[in-house]
């Protein structure tokens, strides 16, 4: 169709916003020269800040919402309704102290670190023996393992809960911790073949001659050198857990063993008025520890989601 | 591997014949085998089987808590003449088609802007993708409370702009209900879109538009021959991607409306979840999603052949 030249993606680039290297050697502004400035307002700053503005302002109005006293929230023409003058701790303090929050956070968090580390565990283990094993049929393999990342969990749960149920799994957290990595493994392995695959075979080969064993390769050559990946894996995984919904649904009753996403769902919601005050407290509270590792491993977040899709 | 190298040689070991262990542990198949081993247990027993499993109840009448004895395509047809499964195959259709084409769009422009030279343009990047972070679910219920009833910031605003006398009823009513939970999932997939479509971006070398611009190029060529031809192949994941999950999206609908009002927003992964799990109708329910395996193969060979094209387009042997 074209055969227009184009470089592999760079993915620090994407966030750290530094111009590709090449762009560098010429003009690190491209041709932005060219445009006034008030043509810019219009065409870029004016478009971009409101779409900026509305991927944010849920959160700011749930942040807002959390800390308003009640009287506030149900009022709206006695009170200015974008500001409060005077917040109140009330409906985090209710959320901290008189329900099971604490409990589900715990719960949330444990399921994700022990689904993750299985799955990393095992897409590790997976990935490498595709790449550089090859052994017969690794190449079918692979295929199989991206097809099963398109498999759906909408279309699991009905099954996975008659399975759940015949192994005495119902209403456990080990029900999750098993059925999240078929999720997690899919998408790990496929992100971790393609690190892999850009670590020299020569450093193999030596560690070979040197009499090293397959599991020492892995764990002494292979692994130190895949580390960024390892951490946009265990990153993207441990997110996607905590996002999960429907298998948390299904196979959890009792409500000291729900996840944050579900028990606000079901626990939270009384049709009481002054329900949305705790309510958008324990949506900000529950999306707070995904927020803050974000703002740790933003690049990594990135490289995750685009090798996903790169491969 | 360094220790291995430089231990004193004590005595020179002698060499032996090749043990059949020796073969055996060395073998790449057999090794190979137990480096899938796990992976493999968990796809097989958590992914497989319960996919087979999904089939063969949506032939069943199983109950929850009964087993249930094989009934051939009775559910199938029991849902051909139900016009509320019709209603949420209809509604699925639209919210997928609808959601992924504005998805589209506004991915693509917000990664067109992101990638202008300005200042702040990495703390830009990294808030745009926090809508993709945050749990489905509670940026959901976040929405839920902006499109409440009688409360809501949005009927607020517009009555004080003088638009609008009445608070808009926005998840009562059908029309509305819709367009709000398709928003919502516009928000929660622009994100991915954007910040994707983006990295496909940066490798688009900038000497391309320079040399279009000599040529006398006017903006929509340059982005209509020279960006859109070298992002396809990224677009067609992305894509495949975003219309598969939208297609099978539970979460966002059951937190906003649980499939109401009137089961105007009952995609159908929600309702094989009430048909299945709240009135106990295994069989009935597994027949409603596997319905939507069809439209999921369709899905992923669109994608197969999108990835095909990428890696002879760009002329990179894969590995």
């Amino acid at each position: 169709m074209t055969d227009l030249p184009s470089r592999s993606i760079d993915l620090k680039a994407v966030l750290s916003g530094s111009s590709p290297t090449v762009a560098k050697d010429d003009h690190s502004e491209g041709m932005s020269y060219l445009q006034s400035l008030p043509r810019r307002l219009v065409t870029l700053y004016l478009p971009l800040s409101i779409i900026v503005f509305i991927l944010l302002f849920p959160f700011y109005w749930m942040g807002l919402t959390a800390i308003k006293p009640d009287e506030q929230l149900i009022d709206l023409e006695k009170f200015n309704p974008f500001w409060t003058w005077n917040p109140t701790f009330k409906h985090i303090h209710k959320l901290l102290f008189e329900s099971y929050y604490p409990h589900w956070l715990w719960n949330t968090m444990y399921v994700a670190v022990c689904a993750t580390i299985l799955s990393i565990f095992a897409s590790v283990l997976a990935a490498y023996a595709i790449v550089r094993l090859r052994y017969k049929g690794a190449h079918w393999v692979g295929g199989l393992i991206f097809l099963s990342y398109l498999v759906p969990p909408s279309i699991l749960f009905i099954p996975l809960a008659t399975v759940v149920f015949q192994y005495g799994l119902f209403d456990s957290p080990l029900a999750l911790i098993l059925t999240y990595p078929t999720i997690l493994i899919p998408f790990s392995t496929w992100l971790l073949m393609g690190y892999f695959k850009t670590i020299p075979f020569e450093l193999e080969e030596c560690a070979l001659i040197d009499g090293a064993s397959r599991w020492q390769i892995l764990i002494k050559i292979v692994l130190p050198l895949a580390i960024p990946g390892l951490i946009s894996a265990f990153i993207f995984c441990f997110t996607l857990c905590w996002n999960e919904f429907i298998y948390a649904l299904t196979f959890l009753q009792s409500t000291q063993n729900k996840t944050v996403p579900v028990a606000i769902v079901n626990e939270f919601v009384d049709g009481d008025v002054y329900r949305w005050g705790s309510l958008m407290a324990g949506a900000l509270a529950g999306s707070l520890p995904l927020v803050i590792l974000y703002a740790f491993f933003v690049e990594h977040y990135v490289s995750a989601m685009t090798g996903a899709v790169k491969e | 591997m360094a220790d291995i190298a430089l231990q004193p040689r004590v005595a020179k070991p002698q060499i032996r014949e090749a043990t059949r262990w020796d073969l055996i542990r060395t073998n790449k198949n057999w090794l190979g085998f137990w480096f899938m081993m796990p992976a493999m247990g968990f796809l097989i027993f958590f992914l497989a089987y319960p996919l087979g499993l999904g089939i063969w109840i949506s032939f069943t009448d199983a109950k929850i808590g009964r087993p249930g004895a094989f009934i051939g395509i009775e559910n199938y047809e029991w849902l051909r003449d139900d016009s509320i499964f019709w209603l949420s195959v209809f509604n699925t259709l639209l919210y997928t088609f609808i959601a992924s084409a504005i998805k589209f769009a506004v991915g693509l422009y917000l990664a067109l802007l992101l990638n202008e030279n300005m200042p702040f343009k990495a703390m830009l990047r990294a808030l745009v993708l926090i809508p993709f972070i945050v749990p489905t679910v509670l940026s959901a219920l976040a929405f839920w409370w902006i499109f409440d009833a009688q409360f809501s910031i949005i009927s607020w605003s517009l009555k004080h702009l003088g638009l609008i006398t009445q608070n808009i009823n926005f998840l009562g009513d059908s029309t509305w209900a819709r367009i709000c939970v398709i928003f919502a999932n516009i928000w929660r997939g622009v994100p991915f879109v954007a910040i994707t479509l983006l990295a496909g971006l940066q490798t688009v070398q900038p000497s391309l538009y320079e040399a279009a611009t000599l040529d006398g190029a006017s903006k929509w060529e340059m982005f209509r021959y020279i960006t859109y031809p070298l992002l396809t192949p990224i677009i067609a994941v992305v894509m495949t991607f975003s219309v598969l999950f939208t297609f099978t999206d539970f979460q966002l609908i059951w937190a906003m409306t649980r499939g109401g009002p009137v089961n105007a927003t009952h995609l159908m992964a929600t309702l094989s979840y009430q048909r299945a799990i709240i009135a106990g109708q295994l069989g009935e329910g597994a027949a409603i999603s596997s319905a939507m395996i069809p439209f999921l193969l369709a899905a992923i060979m669109v994608s197969w052949f999108g990835l095909q094209r990428r890696k002879w387009q760009q002329g990179e042997n894969n590995d």
